[in-house]
């Protein structure tokens, strides 16, 4: 971790100490590198962290060029200045592009970030005062140096600037915000944990189209002069192949993408017309070759062939002085959760009907029932998933149903899911510590500032307790994709305990579980119990059930036939009946 | 404006809606069979149109220039994957699209059709343009058919890329346009129609009708929608996702080269013109939902209106105000996607 830092430090402030000894040549391209960076750092953290692929970066580019060059040219106010204007103006298009679209979800967001990038370039090339295609020129030099040396203190700036900007995503992505923009894909998982996603999908997409506005503030001044074309659909796109390129799972990426296709291109027009001889654009023939190759035979990107030692992921970091605070659990004997009549229709089918069921404190309640008997369904409703169609849902006495699941999960209610959505390249530790997303909750800028610290480090020490309790020390900087799917369980389980829960939702814990690990988990609900904490689970596993189990709730097509004590259930009739099937009726 | 300035616009927008919607029918297609957003789709109309004027003009086929070369490198990948995998077949029927593909390409090329019969012509620029979807889906797509979305555009953007930079010498950057394939006008009631609109109609209503008889009263068709309402379970039940991604590629290059010979009388086609084609038919697609073929046709011919009738109101505008039918519908979209429930496509 500490030496990723270093070199996402030492690398820009190489290139911008270099200056000094560059040819002219190798200055300028270094400087368009340098440029296109800052665009596909954003575009990194935006497509490869959070899934938001943005067709509209080269369009955010331009709203920070055409910003300073407007100020500059007819305002004539200073470069240093107009920056604040390129940065505030694509902030506040960022918004309301970004409140439309990044709530979308797929191939919508793809065209929604399309729509943008061409309407606005014709925009650009029609709206008066614009310059039309030709643009504005006669932009000022920022460093007010005779001759063109100016190009030496640039660059620095340059490179300096990406310095800062690979930190503040480094700060931003290895903290408590960063986990919870890695996840925002896995919509329902991350709402159960509070995690805002629509928020923090357009906070990333605002932090992209920043540093697009940045980069279109340098180059403006870089160039002297704008148009249109370099901020049009093409060039997005343009973007998105750098970044993909490099690689997108990896922020180093958007360092190695830009320098590759940049510095070829570069070489590929000043080399390839005389090899080919004849007129047309062939560099760009060759370019989709190379990058049909690449999506072929390394889909991944440059950046898979780094080490396993310079991937981004928290580690534990000593020991933590101050631990997360913790609610106090309701008296045992009072009722935490209650389902009263609860119904649910999907067209005409009947997934629930009428069930009514109480949880108590330190009561651990199972439940059974063949597969399609409305169990899942039954916690989709309970944590907030899916709204009843009728009756209600009460949670330490307060109505719950039709709530969110954030709003539900602040209430004290955490699950797991019967598919274990976990995010595969997070490390264990990183997963678990998602589940106390609003426990630890910090800002992201006091994240990208580094303010989180403390907070973070407790959050960590509460995970790794967890991890420890449930058994998963050894694998605890294990990337959870990497394990068994018993084991993915467990992980699902640590993370429901951060949560710091009143009730705890466990669907199917046990399945895949060898019996020493049942044991453990069988163990940690026990605790749980004995801590005053309401347990919910769905389980198959009778003996399992009869082990852990104060009650039992026995569900069929949608309806409770059978409560009770496990053995008193399960020689009930209609249990059997449900299980087995009807016994022939004796001839 | 009066009455027949809006006429003329109107047929001239549904002229335009047909072609939008024959691109949108093909690329939603495409994108429900294999998930490939079909940025290409534009290059086959641009080449069915380019050939189409190459041929009547008695020329050699540029397109038989592209296919050849396509085939030829589509064998090579079957021979090397004959030569690693000993398991595969040598005579299948990619290896047999290709000979045949090159068997038209050369025929083309030394035996160009010649005499003034609209048939030969319209069938020498299907037979050459058909091919070249199933071979780039074997050349470009098929050894990545399971990445994301967002890999498999970018490899359709890559072809695009490709052929627009072979396009260019080929063609050269001048405009092409044919010679009507029918003349004259027909009279509806004191309202001139040009025929060319009523052949455009009638081909894209024979077309559309073909493809709604192949997907629901055939077995292939049928199998083409099972995949892409599940593409696992379809493979499941011994459906080929191979030959279903190469039969939707070459559903979609027979559809490009039909809307090639339609829009080829009406306007001047570059080389380049390709791209915005195809956005303007992903635009209806999105108008449409993206999910039912004859709401998409129904956006795209919506589309097409918009567009003739902004070229006429604000012609510089026009390409932003096409843009901006998106905006009603993804903030429909947004909006009703707000709460924090609902179902997430998991992609």
């Amino acid at each position: 971790m500490r030496r990723l830092t270093t070199i996402a430090l030492l690398v820009p402030l190489g290139i911008a100490a270099s200056s000094v000894v560059l040819s002219s040549y190798w200055l300028t391209l270094v400087i368009s590198v340098g440029i296109n960076v800052l665009v596909c750092v954003g575009l990194c953290v935006m497509a490869g962290q959070a899934g938001i692929a943005s067709f509209g970066q080269a369009a955010f580019v331009g709203v920070g060029a055409y910003a300073t060059a407007l100020l500059t040219t007819q305002g004539h106010l200073p470069p240093w200045v107009s920056l604040f204007a390129s940065l505030g103006l694509t902030v506040a298009f960022a918004f309301v592009i970004g409140w439309i679209t990044v709530r979308l979800s797929g191939h919508y967001l793809v065209l929604g970030t399309l729509g943008w990038s061409v309407g606005f370039y014709y925009v650009l090339a029609n709206v008066p005062g614009l310059g039309g295609y030709d643009g504005i020129s006669g932009l000022p030099q920022l460093f007010l140096m005779t001759g063109n040396d100016e190009r030496i203190p640039f660059n620095v700036l340059v490179w300096a600037l990406e310095a800062a900007v690979l930190l503040i995503t480094i700060n931003i992505l290895d903290s408590g915000p960063g986990r919870a923009i890695r996840v925002v894909r896995s919509k329902a998982m991350a709402e159960s944990f509070g995690i805002d996603t629509s928020r923090y999908k357009l906070a990333v997409f605002v932090l992209a189209a920043t540093t697009a506005g940045l980069s279109g503030w340098l180059q403006a001044h870089f160039l002297r002069f704008v148009n249109p074309n370099p901020f049009n659909l093409n060039a997005s796109v343009e973007y998105l192949f750098m970044s993909l390129i490099g690689g997108l799972s990896h922020f180093a990426g958007a360092v190695i993408g830009p320098f590759l296709v940049v510095v070829t291109k570069s070489l590929l027009q000043t080399n390839l017309a005389s090899l080919v001889q004849t007129t047309g654009n062939y560099e760009i023939v060759a370019f989709g070759v190379v990058v049909l190759l690449l999506l072929h035979f390394a889909p991944n990107g440059v950046v898979s062939l780094l080490p396993g030692s310079l991937q981004l992921h928290s580690r534990l970091t000593g020991s933590a002085r101050e631990a997360l605070n913790s609610v106090e659990k309701p008296a045992r004997g009072g009722v935490v959760l209650s389902a009263k009549g609860v119904s649910k229709y999907y067209g005409g089918l009947r997934a629930l009907n009428e069930v009514s069921l109480d949880v108590g404190a330190a009561e651990v309640v199972a439940l059974v029932g063949p597969n399609g008997a409305g169990k899942s369904t039954l916690f989709d409703l309970l944590s907030g998933l899916a709204e009843p169609s009728a009756g209600a849902v009460s949670l330490l006495g307060e109505r719950v149903d039709g709530q969110s699941p954030r709003s539900i999960v602040k209430r004290g209610l955490a699950r797991t899911f019967q598919h274990a959505q976990l995010n595969d390249d997070m490390t264990v530790l990183e997963n678990v510590a998602l589940g106390g997303h609003l426990r630890g909750n910090t800002s992201l800028i006091s994240a990208a500032l580094r303010l989180d610290r403390r907070k973070e480090a407790a959050l960590l020490a509460e995970a790794a307790l967890q991890i420890d309790r449930l058994r998963l020390t050894e694998v605890r900087d294990e990337k959870a994709g990497s394990l068994a799917l018993g084991q993915q369980r467990i992980i699902e389980v640590a993370r429901a305990l951060m949560v710091d829960p009143v009730i705890v939702l466990l669907d199917e814990p046990a399945a895949g579980l060898r019996f020493a690990e049942k044991q453990a988990l069988a163990t940690v609900i026990d605790e749980l119990r004995k801590r005053g904490v309401a347990v919910l689970v769905v389980e198959h596993d009778l003996d399992f059930v009869d082990q852990i189990a104060d009650r039992v709730v026995v569900f069929d097509f949608g309806t409770k036939i059978a409560e009770g004590s496990v053995a008193t259930v399960l020689n009930d009739p209609r249990v059997v009946e449900a299980y087995l099937g009807r016994p022939r009726s004796a001839a | 404006m009066n009455p027949t300035v809006a006429l003329l616009l109107a047929q001239d927008g549904i002229t335009n809606g047909i072609v939008f919607a024959l691109l949108g029918v093909a690329i939603l297609l495409v994108f429900l069979v294999t998930r490939v957003l079909f940025v290409v789709q534009g290059e086959f109309v641009v080449l069915g149109a380019v050939t189409l004027v190459q041929v009547q003009r008695g020329e050699v086929a540029g397109a038989a220039w592209l296919l050849m070369p396509l085939a030829l490198l589509c064998l090579v990948l079957s021979a090397i994957q004959f030569v690693r995998e000993r398991n595969s077949r040598l005579w299948s029927l990619q290896n047999g699209i290709c000979l045949l593909a090159l068997a038209i390409g050369l025929c083309a090329t030394f035996y160009p059709p010649a005499g003034k019969s609209a048939w030969l012509q319209i069938t020498t620029v299907v037979c050459l343009i058909t091919p070249m979807g199933p071979l780039l889906y074997w050349t470009a797509f098929r050894n990545i058919c399971r990445s994301s979305i967002l890999t498999l555009l970018f490899a359709a953007m890559c072809v695009h890329y490709v052929l627009q930079g072979l396009m260019l010498p080929l063609f050269g950057p001048e405009g092409f346009r044919a010679l009507p394939l029918v003349r004259g006008r027909i009279d509806f009631g004191g309202i001139w129609l040009s025929a060319q609109l009523i052949f455009m109609l009638c081909v894209f209503l024979l077309l559309t009708t073909a493809l709604w008889l192949v997907f629901h009263h055939t077995l292939p068709g049928k199998a083409l929608r099972a995949v892409s309402i599940n593409r696992v379970g379809a493979r499941l039940v011994g459906i080929s996702s191979d030959i279903a991604g190469a039969a939707a590629f070459g559903l979609a290059s027979l559809i490009g080269a039909v809307s090639g010979i339609l829009i080829a009388p009406l306007s001047n086609v570059y080389y380049d013109s390709g791209f915005l084609l195809a956005l303007k038919g992903f635009v209806g697609c999105v108008v449409g939902g993206l999910a039912s073929f004859p709401l998409a046709a129904l956006g795209a011919l919506l589309t097409g209106l918009l567009d003739s009738f902004a070229a006429f109101y604000a012609s510089a505008l026009k390409d932003s105000i096409v843009f901006a039918l998106l905006v009603p519908m993804l903030l429909y979209m947004s909006v009703t996607q707000i709460s924090g429930r609902g179902e997430e496509a998991g992609e």
